[in-house]
């Protein structure tokens, strides 16, 4: 049976699309509503300098993914210098030169971040490579002395850690802490000292800097901890009160010795750090954790990863299929009649800007307008296609003056009659001028309604943001539209609207039946 | 409204999804529709077959041809000109009449010979064809239709219709145009649609859009019980469009001229549900007959005779 196929294909459609859709949204966890809203910090990274006429290189530390957080939507903006991105010491190292730096530079280095769930609370790490700090003399015999001191008084790595760091906030320092801190005793420099002493030791350890994302803050400054690597990974500790309780506010940035900037060529440098805290829609969570990283599997069949550009016409383009759906539902079961099979889609698109009210609105006046025009046209007997021409010309010109009075009347509506598709508005007056020539004025207008509704419907269910979301962000879920389109392509009951018209025959009967044997 | 689907569906009434789901799609091949929706192929088959249509006076296919309509129709004081893929009746022209370079119309209209070759432009442009693609004209002999009808049709020519199933014919009506209809043969703009009684080819009562009635409303005429002549010799040329066209399931045109007699004016792969309705009976039960049988029927004797047996109307 030829049925047998159909409902195959139709329910193999259907798993395709219904599996996908449940991987998506339960195992890669994305977001099945569009309210979901994570909260996203957006970081701004200055630099300016004098230039001095001669090439200018600034180094700087890009932020990247970590346990707790999420970098999103990274950019550079720096007119003129050549970008060079490496690897240094764990870090990702970005240079970017000018071969002539004249007068006040700027360079920006912008990005978001967002927190994710922790998937992992003791992450392992491979074992680091321990390298020992450069020390000489004093300052040598100091670490040594601290280390010695320390090491007493613990027990393990962490505790050693937790105990040079007290030295170092003690009150008042000792001499032996003095040396090593020298006059900059700020919580960068104990970070990095401290890691030194460990490597001494032969410990694992680095120095790691960061920011706390706060709501909204200029001049933010910077925050640092100590990493020491016990067992298997990195466990922290903050510099001042040695606790391995690290704010969840606290977003790591770079690790090791290095300053975040290092500028060579150029004079006054200034470093300043912007924090921003704003709502994006939880498609960004996705777009880091779930899809866009390839995490081994190759699963990247994703629209987030298309230019935004076209992830925008994507959006709209998506709900096409949802719009022509809801039309094959009200042509095929309700049976309403439209001019142009999926003219009603395209005008419902339309409505999108319009809204509603307006567009049809708009829409009727355009059309009626057109409708006039073209009985006009009649009388001059032109033929069809430059007759079609004519008529898109007078449809852009009726759209231009109704954008123009509208403008002068302040209703900022009118103005998107501009987006109507003008060949369809175009179309759509030749076939009603047709028809009521040939079917009448009642038909014309019965059919133009029709398909107004029929627009009207699509368009109030195309703009429903879940939809746009859910196609959007599970484009297989048009498999299973598909699989209902194909279903209704095989509907032979009857369509709702043929139900009145056919009741007439029950009428008749049940008459002929009355009446009894008068038929010969 | 279940229960009326359901009633409905008992009646065996069939409605548009099913006709296009169960009948046209599965019993009419694709590639076998332009032998119908081309008037010109269908006269071309049609006459191959031995059966009678109305002569073509002039068949114009391209724009520069338009001008020389003056000479096709200058033999003629009255024709008809349609395009060749128009539905629903849409963009036919009957001329009744001519004189000092006027043309009269069926329904009282006069026009210039620009106005006629602004109306072959437009039919050549397509706008009267099913997809809107470049269609042709066809001038042809204007029907006179036969006296039995002269009571009973205002303005225009009515005409039988009669849906073939496999070769059988299954049920008919006749067409019969009034003043509301403006002289057209077309149901929804208000002709009047009478059933027919297979066996015997006597109209049964007709309906007016949705009202029963048995008196023309503009001639005052009875519609009902009239006689079609020749009516086996309708069944038989409708039984053989099957073999015409190899379509399946469809709807034969048929006319009954004074002089020529029964001629076919054309075929539809895709015939209206109306019939139904001047029948006060649905298509399903006939249908379905008809394929349970359909094996034994084998010769064109044999279809029209089950036609005839098998059908007796319900009101």
């Amino acid at each position: 049976m030829k049925n047998r196929h159909l409902y195959i294909l139709a329910a193999v459609l259907f798993l395709i699309g219904i599996g996908g859709f449940l991987y998506k949204a339960f195992v890669k966890d994305l977001p099945i509503l569009p309210e979901q809203i994570v909260k996203v910090w957006n970081v701004e990274l200055q630099v300016t300098f004098e230039g001095t006429g001669k090439p200018a290189k600034v180094h700087l530390f890009a932020a990247g993914n970590t346990r707790r957080f999420t970098v999103i939507d990274q950019s550079f903006i720096a007119g003129g210098y050549g970008m060079l991105s490496s690897l240094k010491g764990g870090n990702r190292q970005v240079t970017l030169s000018t071969r002539n730096a004249t007068g006040k530079q700027a360079v920006f280095y912008r990005f978001t971040v967002h927190a994710t769930e922790a998937r992992d609370n003791n992450p392992t790490a491979p074992k680091p490579s321990i390298e020992r700090p450069n020390w000489t003399g004093a300052k040598l015999a100091a670490a040594q002395a601290i280390l010695a001191d320390a090491h007493r008084k613990s027990s393990d790595p962490l505790t050693l850690a937790a105990e040079i760091l007290q030295r170092f906030n003690a009150n008042p320092l000792s001499d032996n802490a003095k040396v090593l801190l020298g006059k900059n005793r700020i919580s960068g420099t104990k970070a990095r000292v401290a890691a030194g002493i460990l490597r001494l030791a032969g410990i694992g350890a680095r120095a790691v800097h960061g920011i706390k994302l706060v709501e909204r803050q200029r001049k933010v400054q910077t925050v640092h901890w100590l990493e020491v690597y016990v067992g298997q990974g990195w466990r922290s500790l903050l510099t001042e009160s040695a606790s391995p309780d690290i704010p969840d506010t606290y977003f790591p940035w770079w690790r090791g010795e290095s300053p975040l900037v290092h500028l060579e060529g150029g004079d006054r440098r200034r470093t300043e750090i912007a924090i921003n805290a704003g709502a994006e829609k939880a498609l960004f969570a996705a777009l880091s954790s779930g899809l866009s990283q390839d995490d081994g599997k190759g699963f990247r069949f994703s629209l987030l990863d298309l230019p935004l550009s076209t992830q925008h016409v994507y959006r709209i383009l998506l709900t096409i299929p949802l719009g022509v759906l809801v039309l094959v539902f009200l042509r095929n079961i309700i049976g309403i009649r439209t001019f142009g099979t999926f003219m009603p889609v395209l005008i419902a698109l339309a409505f999108r800007e319009t809204q509603i009210l307006w567009g049809v609105f708009l829409f009727s006046l355009v059309v009626a307008i057109g409708l006039g025009i073209r009985v006009y046209m009649e009388r001059l007997k032109l033929l069809l296609v430059p007759r079609l021409a004519a008529v898109v010309i007078v449809i852009v010109l009726t759209m231009l003056s109704i954008s123009i009075v509208s403008n002068l009347l302040n209703l900022p509506r009118g103005l998107s009659v501009s987006l109507f598709p003008m060949v369809i508005l175009t179309m759509t007056v030749e076939r009603m001028s047709v028809v009521w020539d040939e079917r009448g004025g009642g038909e014309a207008l019965k059919q133009g309604i029709g398909s107004l509704m029929v627009a009207a419907v699509c368009h109030l269910i195309m703009i429903n943001p879940y939809g746009e979301h859910l196609f959007f962000i599970f484009p297989e879920v048009l498999l299973i539209v598909l699989a209902g389109v194909l279903l209704l392509g095989r509907y032979s009951g009857y369509r709702l609207l043929d139900l009145p018209r056919f009741k007439a025959i029950l009428d008749r009967q049940a008459k002929a039946r009355a009446a009894g044997p008068d038929r010969g | 409204m279940f229960v009326l689907a359901r009633r409905l569906k008992e009646a065996g009434i069939l409605g548009i999804n099913g006709r296009n789901a169960l009948y046209q799609l599965i019993y009419n091949e694709r590639k076998n529709y332009p032998l119908v929706d081309d008037k010109v192929l269908s006269k071309q088959i049609a006459q191959k077959m031995g059966l009678a249509v109305p002569p073509l006076y002039g068949l114009i296919e391209d724009p520069h041809q338009v001008d020389g309509i003056d000479k096709i129709i200058a033999p003629y004081q009255d024709f008809v000109i349609k395009p060749a893929q128009g539905s629903g009746g849409d963009g036919i022209l009957v001329v009744v009449g001519r004189g000092h370079g006027l043309y009269r119309l069926a329904n009282g209209k006069l026009m210039d010979i620009d106005d006629i070759r602004f109306h072959l432009h437009n039919i050549l442009s397509g706008i009267y064809s099913l997809g809107g693609q470049d269609d042709k004209a066809l001038i042809e002999y204007r029907v006179k239709f036969d006296p039995v009808f002269e009571t009973i049709a205002y303005q225009g020519v009515p005409d039988v219709r009669i849906i073939v199933f496999l070769g059988v014919p299954v049920m008919s009506m006749v067409r019969l145009p009034t003043r509301m209809s403006g002289g057209r043969a077309n149901l929804h703009q208000g002709c009047i649609g009478a059933g027919v009684d297979m066996a015997t080819g006597k109209t049964l009562s007709a309906v007016l859009k949705n009202a029963i009635i048995d008196e023309h409303p503009d001639t005052g005429a009875p519609v009902r019980g009239v006689q079609i002549p020749n009516w086996e010799k309708l069944l038989e040329i409708a039984a053989q469009s099957f073999e015409m066209t190899k379509l399946g399931y469809q709807g034969i045109d048929l006319v009954l001229d004074r002089e020529r007699g029964p001629l076919m004016l054309e075929l539809n792969a895709r015939p209206g549900l109306n019939i139904q309705i001047a029948n006060g009976e649905g298509l399903n039960h006939r249908l379905e007959k008809i394929k349970a049988n359909i094996d034994k029927l084998k010769s064109l004797a044999d279809r029209v005779t089950f036609a005839r047996e098998n059908f007796p109307p319900k009101i």
